[in-house]
């Protein structure tokens, strides 16, 4: 049992602190459960709605578990046009999930997001945070055997 | 050939970004030094005399802006550093955060000096956890050297919102809560972070602060468009050759930058349209391609500089359905807070996929025009005033496009 308090404990003391907090929370759970949400209102002392509203506000955060590895496939403008429809279909195909599902066995999980910031060459998709470029459906396999 | 010119990533591939010492002995720091023997005015003024113009979009005189922090009479006051760089298309604040941190850091404390704050906060984007490691290294090794002096700086990771961008939305969003805008009046400089005279400037903003301080206004102002001094970095995205980042001067032309520094089309096709700065700029025709790049050149054509991105498109490219993309974009960044963004973002969106899948009329497109100037009106922040520039100007610049797939 993890305990959210005193993950969460450590940034008390920086005002506005609870972003930070859940950043932590994720960091060991990949998602904010219902009780991190509840533990986070009473050591920032603030109501359990307006913990929730920051929780469910920013994309970075889910409320819903997800697997250990996180895909974010980045569906703007630039990408949109270099390809990002297909890598989609390669990685539902790969993974036989839908955008926003886990795979079964809790490892993967597919969503969608907005540019990432690395445009130098695209399509561009990330695994917990870690960019990968120019990638195409061929390439999927490859990627996602470093993760196996 | 066209030649760069760096001030912003003058110690980009020169230094390890990992080691002060290097920053130190490129010359940085000295620029402190010297705005900390001069009075709060003295730097403000040089700041001004500059003519350097906020990099983050807005385009609103740094100096003056720092003035009406200055004039507040707090106990305290505080310097952040927007780098929460989100506009589809742009990573020139990571560029210049990656290869020099040190040079944000001065350019805070510089800032810091000149208006009496004694902390600053760096905003950087939730996508960038790396950055912010390169971010927190740096300030522990001013800190161990003391160059910062009793100037603090924290760094605070963002969680995936482009809202968070606008500057009260930020403010919201480091004071622990929703990334909602405020409204405005009063503005950050007035009452920002937990009400206290705020300074939010962008990262290329800070970048450019010490070498001002170093070599002068007239220098810096001598660079560029007279209007618009200095440089700016761009990012080309898009079906250029070159998919590369640049720092240019202000005065290089739209054109310079996609057939020079671009190196023209990839795979030899027509050019088509381009769109500058950002998700939220105006798509301009090859007619607009000799217009200068700086701020108010931009917008008397009806463009944007914005943050800098360059998204080139070739004769091959669907617009309508490019522009529907972007409409999803803003309907899922929008933060929900004024209705007329909300709903206006959502009835884009609805209206453009209509007339994208060819069940689309002429009533549609008026409907669009209609509902742009609404928004460009209502809308509370940045992002709903912006969101129907893409589709106005496509409507106005490739109206061929867009009548092709009308019912």
């Amino acid at each position: 049992m993890i305990n959210y308090k005193e993950i969460m404990g450590k940034y008390v003391s920086l005002e506005g602190g609870i972003i930070e907090a859940f950043h932590a929370i994720q960091k060991e759970m990949n998602y904010l459960p219902e009780e991190a949400i509840i533990a986070a209102a009473e050591v920032f002392n603030i109501p359990v709605k307006e913990a929730y509203g920051v929780a469910t506000f920013y994309s970075y955060f889910s409320i819903k578990p997800r697997g250990k590895y996180v895909i974010r496939i980045c569906e703007s403008a630039p990408c949109h046009i270099t390809g990002a429809d297909d890598v989609i279909k390669a990685l539902e195909n790969e993974l036989g999930i839908k955008m926003g599902e886990t795979t079964p066995d809790g490892k993967f999980t597919l969503e969608l997001t907005e540019c990432v910031g690395q445009c130098q060459e695209t399509p561009v998709i990330t695994i917990n945070c870690e960019p990968y470029v120019g990638v195409t459906p061929e390439k999927i396999p490859q990627i996602l055997a470093k993760y196996e | 050939m066209a030649e760069e010119f760096r001030i912003v990533l003058r110690n980009m591939g020169k230094i390890d970004p990992m080691k002060i010492d290097d920053y130190i002995n490129a010359g940085g720091y000295k620029a402190l030094e010297k705005a900390r023997s001069m009075s709060q005015m003295e730097v403000i003024e040089e700041i001004k005399k500059s003519g350097l113009r906020g990099r983050g979009g807005a385009g609103f005189n740094t100096g003056q802006k720092w003035l009406f922090a200055q004039r507040m009479e707090a106990k305290e006051k505080y310097v952040v550093c927007n780098a929460d760089e989100g506009e589809p298309g742009t990573y020139k604040d990571r560029v210049i955060m990656e290869n020099d941190p040190h040079s944000i850091l001065e350019g805070m404390a510089i800032c810091g000096h000149a208006i009496g704050a004694g902390k600053g906060f760096i905003y950087c984007r939730g996508e960038y956890p790396s950055l912010a490691e390169t971010l927190k290294n740096a300030i522990t090794q001013a800190k161990e050297k003391g160059v910062l002096g009793d100037f603090d700086i924290e760094v605070r990771l963002g969680a995936g919102a482009y809202v968070c961008g606008e500057e009260t939305a930020l403010i919201e969003s480091l004071e622990g809560h929703r990334g909602e805008p405020r409204y405005r009046p009063p503005y950050p400089p007035v009452s920002g972070l937990w009400e206290k005279p705020t300074i939010v400037n962008n990262v290329e903003t800070f970048a450019n602060i010490a070498p001002i301080i170093e070599k002068g206004s007239a220098w810096f102002g001598s660079i560029g468009a007279a209007n618009f001094p200095g440089t700016k970095v761009l990012t080309l995205t898009g079906d250029v050759k070159n998919k590369t980042f640049i720092e240019v001067p202000t005065d290089t032309t739209v054109r310079d930058v996609i057939f020079k520094f671009g190196q023209g089309m990839a795979r030899d096709k027509k050019f088509k349209a381009v769109q500058i700065g950002g998700t939220s700029g105006g798509f301009i025709p090859e007619s607009l391609l000799d217009t200068p790049i700086d701020f108010d050149s931009m917008r008397k054509a009806g463009a944007t500089l914005g943050s800098g991105a360059v998204f080139v498109l070739d004769e091959d490219r669907d617009i309508v359905d490019v522009v529907t993309r972007i409409a999803k974009f803003f309907e899922h960044e929008s933060c929900g807070k004024c209705a007329p963004c909300r709903e206006g973002t959502m009835r884009t969106r609805r209206i453009m996929e209509k007339i994208n899948s060819g069940r689309g009329s002429k009533e549609d497109v008026a409907l669009l025009e209609r509902l742009g100037r609404v928004m460009a009106g209502a809308c509370l922040c940045g992002l709903g005033q912006a969101a129907p520039t893409p589709v106005i100007t496509t409507i106005n610049n490739f109206g061929i496009d867009y009548n092709a797939k009308l019912q």
